[in-house]
């Protein structure tokens, strides 16, 4: 009852390609926005439930954006243009300590040229930015071997570029600024005249970017680029006979994936994190976004927000359930209990729905429509 | 159906072929994979404007006839000539940016996109906005998009397919499939457009409705076809000339009739009695 | 002579390490020419193996089993352990995805993995539990040519032999029996070799027992090198490039592979290491995987993919 479309008829090509043709989808999402810009700060001000604390923001929602926005960067890559990555958490480090690199000054004597390159230390915002596109620009050159090197294979090129970067920021002391520690701290987040400093005001930071980058990333999936993605992804021969270039959709994919993930990697450096090393980054990280991916639903704006949800809230939730029932537990074995739960939750989603959670959203929203009748 | 100018720009031009003249010609071609021999010395041309027939018996090289047409084989040897053009090497991207489009044998459509999606990838070739309109959408991408989606609206309704434009290819029965992936081809509105079997596996009515669309294609959309086709009764009524290959090798080359009498057409297909 | 006596020792060693690779890489092997499942659980079922076998081992000699007695019925404890894992797998994991593409079972590899790793810790603990099956000294040879001579690390060899003994095995196994006639049918295509009769969830549970076993095997070798612990989870990773540059589907291939990577990174840690700031080996074998892949993109072993439409 809810839920019919009867009556929403669309009069132009325009209307019927909107990213959400059905009305009552625009309002739920009008709602949703207005919830989480206005909604959220407001009662976070004010210390309402659920904001008693900034747990909630500090700890839940700014990691979900963030790692949304990670996500929504690998399924670009494996989703929409059939590449499997295993080392996103290379470009998130790439993104990372180009933008801190960038925001300290770069100096790079090119002793052998007998030239050097210096840049003086640049704001927040164009660090980030920057900080994505030295991802793309490596995105690019990893992305060169899948023009021959396909499937599972490509894989290993990918846990090539996650063990190597692993290596360089611990071992070249250039990108941590020579600390002894080999850990670096974000600057202060100012970014066009404000100041980013309190939980509430990063998570607003953290809600823009998300909402820019996934608005663009949409308009670019449902357009022409995406078209070519998916072809190259569904049947790459075809797809070439048809004048599809494989050379420019899998690079350029390659490269707008790689910018997100870096963009997301910097700001989980500077807005989540604040002081960080290479460990936070590692191959868990990729693994942690290929899961997000998958469970969420490959090919999926909304699925890449479903799936870093669900990765991100089990853990916490399955931590807080034995202290919820009284059940004395010690942390270790928590922990070995969320890894076998989670991989047992993979295994039967992938058996129910292997398109994961969106296409699960999808099918309810079929049977919304139906409400109350059965068929 | 009326031809819709909107569909149809500048065919001439350039390297632009007459009607009745060669448009495509292949000589002394030959193909091997490995120790197989998939085409031997194969020479014959199509012309402009008409219906090409290739048939032969299974395993002939038909298919292999039409990749090498594409670009997706390169023949050891032989000189393939396209709008008066040598191509010594054609890839498949420059085959599809000089006019030539095709279906295969086994559909193969991109499983995981609509209809709609299906055959707008057709349009890629004909798009020029870059990744930062797209990514903006609303100004010239739209603008771009919306042209393009009307002259796919124009090929959906000519294949009476808008009833389903929306479902997931993967989700169509076979025959559906299989016009949806000539929608795709016709899309790129080539000048030869290639057809491997697209009646295979259809009811007598599907077929009539194929036929349909082949003739109106030739005939509305200024298109020149080459044909793989097994159904005799199709090739014999819709084709103009046809070529016949067996083992790899041309038997015979001429009208329907010429070739329908043809001993040694004859022999290739019913066997010859020892 | 130094030189060439410790290039050969760096060698010899970096070759023998290969083939402790190649142990690893060959489970992988057995279950992607059997089932076309790339299975990641395959570093789980390792630290599975080897919890089952250190602990049973050391209850037993903990209540005064002679040492020979408590050697076999460990492992043939770790053994059932292994074949209820395949049978599980078979049964919760495999069976019901037995029709979806390859990635869907790669990720439900992954799934397994988790529970793998999370319950073999739960019930054999997570400690680091060492193993002493094998002498872990060194031979001292050669040392009449080079100075010094060339130290080989005997549980090195030890591990040598059984790889060698084990991929004998395997190939006689593969090329002769039905079995391994209806495994490799099964790796083609799993709905056509259902079709001819061939008991998918049978020949499956044989090749996860089989592919369990190697991985004892090859945990009763790194148990005594590294300890049992969690992160000999990890070998799984470096499986992967012995098995790019063998090749996912060729047993000897996955020696050479495991040869290449061994010698390749022990080379380059000594050699290069030192000029760019050491640590190398962490990566090495994965650049000289893509290195090789650039080359021939089905590894030196595997087999041509020819794309037909």
């Amino acid at each position: 009852m809810l839920y019919r479309e009867a009556g929403q008829f669309k009069s132009s090509y325009a209307a019927d390609m909107a990213i959400f043709p059905i009305r009552q989808d625009r309002i739920a999402l009008l709602l949703l926005l207005a919830f989480a810009y206005i909604g959220v700060p407001l009662l976070a001000e004010f210390n309402l439930w659920p904001f008693r604390s900034d747990y909630l923001l500090r700890a839940i929602l700014i990691p979900f954006l963030i790692l949304a926005l990670g996500s929504i960067g690998l399924n670009i890559l494996m989703g929409y243009c059939g590449q499997i990555s295993l080392g996103t958490g290379a470009f998130m480090a790439i993104g990372a300590y180009s933008a801190y690199k960038f925001t300290t000054g770069v100096h790079l004597p090119l002793a052998w040229i007998g030239e050097e390159i210096s840049i003086p230390a640049l704001s927040v915002l164009p660090s980030i930015l920057l900080g994505g596109l030295m991802a793309a620009l490596v995105g690019i050159l990893f992305g060169i071997p899948s023009l021959r090197i396909k499937g599972l294979y490509l894989a290993v090129a990918t846990l090539a570029a996650q063990f190597f970067f692993d290596w360089v920021f611990i071992r070249v002391k250039w990108f941590t600024n020579y600390t002894p520690s080999g850990s670096v701290a974000a600057p202060e987040l100012k970014i066009l005249g404000l100041t980013f400093s309190t939980p509430t005001e990063r998570y607003l930071l953290c809600l823009a970017f998300v909402t820019v980058f996934a608005l663009m990333t949409k308009n670019l999936v449902r357009g022409n680029l995406g078209r070519q993605w998916m072809a190259i992804r569904d049947m790459d021969i075809a797809a070439e006979l048809m004048g599809i270039r494989p050379l420019y959709a899998k690079l350029s994919a390659f490269a707008i994936s790689s910018f997100v993930v870096g963009v997301a990697g910097a700001l989980w450096a500077f807005v989540y994190l604040g002081a960080w090393e290479p460990l936070a980054f590692n191959i868990d990280r990729s693994f942690q976004l290929l899961f997000m991916v998958i469970i969420g639903g490959l090919g999926s704006i909304l699925g890449s927000f479903l799936g870093a949800a669900f990765i991100l809230i089990l853990p916490i939730a399955l931590d807080q359930v034995p202290h919820a029932l009284g059940i004395p537990v010690t942390v270790e074995t928590v922990s070995l209990l969320v890894l076998i739960i989670t991989g047992a939750l993979i295994c039967c989603l992938l058996i129910v729905e292997p398109l994961g959670f969106a296409r699960l959203w999808s099918i309810a929203k079929e049977k919304l429509r139906l409400w109350p009748y059965p068929y | 159906m009326k031809a819709d100018v909107e569909l149809r720009p500048g065919r001439a031009g350039r390297n632009a072929v007459a009607p009745g003249e060669v448009l495509l010609s292949l000589e002394h071609v030959s193909l091997s994979f490995g120790g197989v021999k998939a085409l031997r010395d194969v020479s014959f041309d199509i012309r402009k404007g008409e219906i090409r027939a290739i048939i032969g018996p299974n395993g002939a090289g038909k298919t292999s006839m039409l990749n090498v047409i594409n670009g997706f084989y390169h023949p050891q040897e032989g000189v393939i000539t396209f709008k008066g053009k040598r191509r010594h090497d054609m890839r498949p991207h420059l085959a599809a940016s000089q006019g030539i489009a095709r279906t295969f044998q086994n559909v193969a459509l991109f499983k995981g996109m609509s209809t709609l999606d299906n055959i707008m990838t057709g349009r890629t070739l004909k798009m020029r906005r870059g990744i930062l309109a797209h990514m903006l959408h609303w100004g010239p991408a739209q603008r771009e998009e919306i042209r393009h989606r009307e002259a796919v609206e124009h090929i959906i309704d000519f294949l009476e397919i808008a009833h389903i434009r929306k479902v997931p290819v993967g989700k169509l029965p076979y025959g559906l499939q299989k016009r949806v992936e000539l929608g795709r081809a016709l899309a790129m509105e080539p000048e030869l457009l290639l057809l491997d079997e697209p009646m295979a596996g259809m009811n007598l009515e599907e077929k009539q409705d194929m036929s349909r669309f082949i003739l109106t294609v030739k005939d509305t959309f200024d298109t020149t076809i080459a044909l793989i086709e097994h159904d005799m009764g199709v090739v014999m009524d819709l084709s103009d000339r046809v070529v016949v290959l067996d083992y790899g090798r041309k038997i015979a080359d001429g009208s329907p009739a010429a070739v329908q009498n043809d001993q040694a057409v004859i022999e290739a297909y019913l066997g010859v009695a020892h | 002579m130094l030189l060439a006596g410790q290039v050969l020792e760096v060698l010899l060693g970096g070759l023998l390490s290969g083939v402790l690779y190649s142990l690893v890489a060959l489970g992988f092997v057995l279950i992607f020419k059997a089932s076309g499942v790339f299975n990641f659980a395959q570093g789980a079922m390792v630290l599975l193996a080897g919890l089952a076998l250190v602990r049973c081992l050391d209850f037993l000699t903990h209540h005064e089993f002679p040492a020979w007695a408590a050697v076999l019925l460990a492992l043939a404890f770790a053994a059932a352990i292994m074949a209820l894992t395949a049978y599980l797998v078979e049964r919760f994991v495999l069976g019901p995805l037995v029709n979806q593409d390859g990635l869907t079972l790669f990720m439900a590899t992954i799934g397994a993995t988790f529970v793998l790793e999370g319950a073999s810790q739960m019930i054999f603990g997570s400690d680091v539990y060492p193993l002493r099956l094998f002498p872990t000294d060194a031979w001292i040879i050669g040392d009449n040519v080079f100075p010094g001579g060339i130290l080989i690390n005997k549980l090195d060899v030890w591990g040598g032999l059984i790889a060698g003994v084990l991929v004998a095995g395997l190939a006689i196994f593969f090329q002769n029996t039905k079995t391994g006639r209806a495994l490799r049918a099964v790796a083609d295509d799993h709905a056509a070799a259902q079709s001819v009769g061939i008991p998918i969830s049978w020949i499956w549970f044989v090749v996860w027992l089989v592919a369990g076993l190697v991985a004892l095997v090859a945990a009763t070798v790194w148990g005594t090198k590294l300890g049992v612990q969690f992160s000999i989870t990890f070998l799984a990773l470096k499986a992967l490039p012995v098995l790019i540059i063998g090749g996912f589907t060729s047993v000897p291939g996955a020696i050479v592979g495991g040869l290449m990577v061994g010698a390749g990174e022990k080379l380059a840690e000594i050699y290069l290491g030192p000029h760019i700031g050491g640590g190398i080996e962490y990566w090495f074998a994965y650049v000289l995987a893509l290195l090789v892949l650039l080359i021939r993109p089905q590894g030196l072993f595997g087999e041509r993919i020819i794309e037909r439409i």
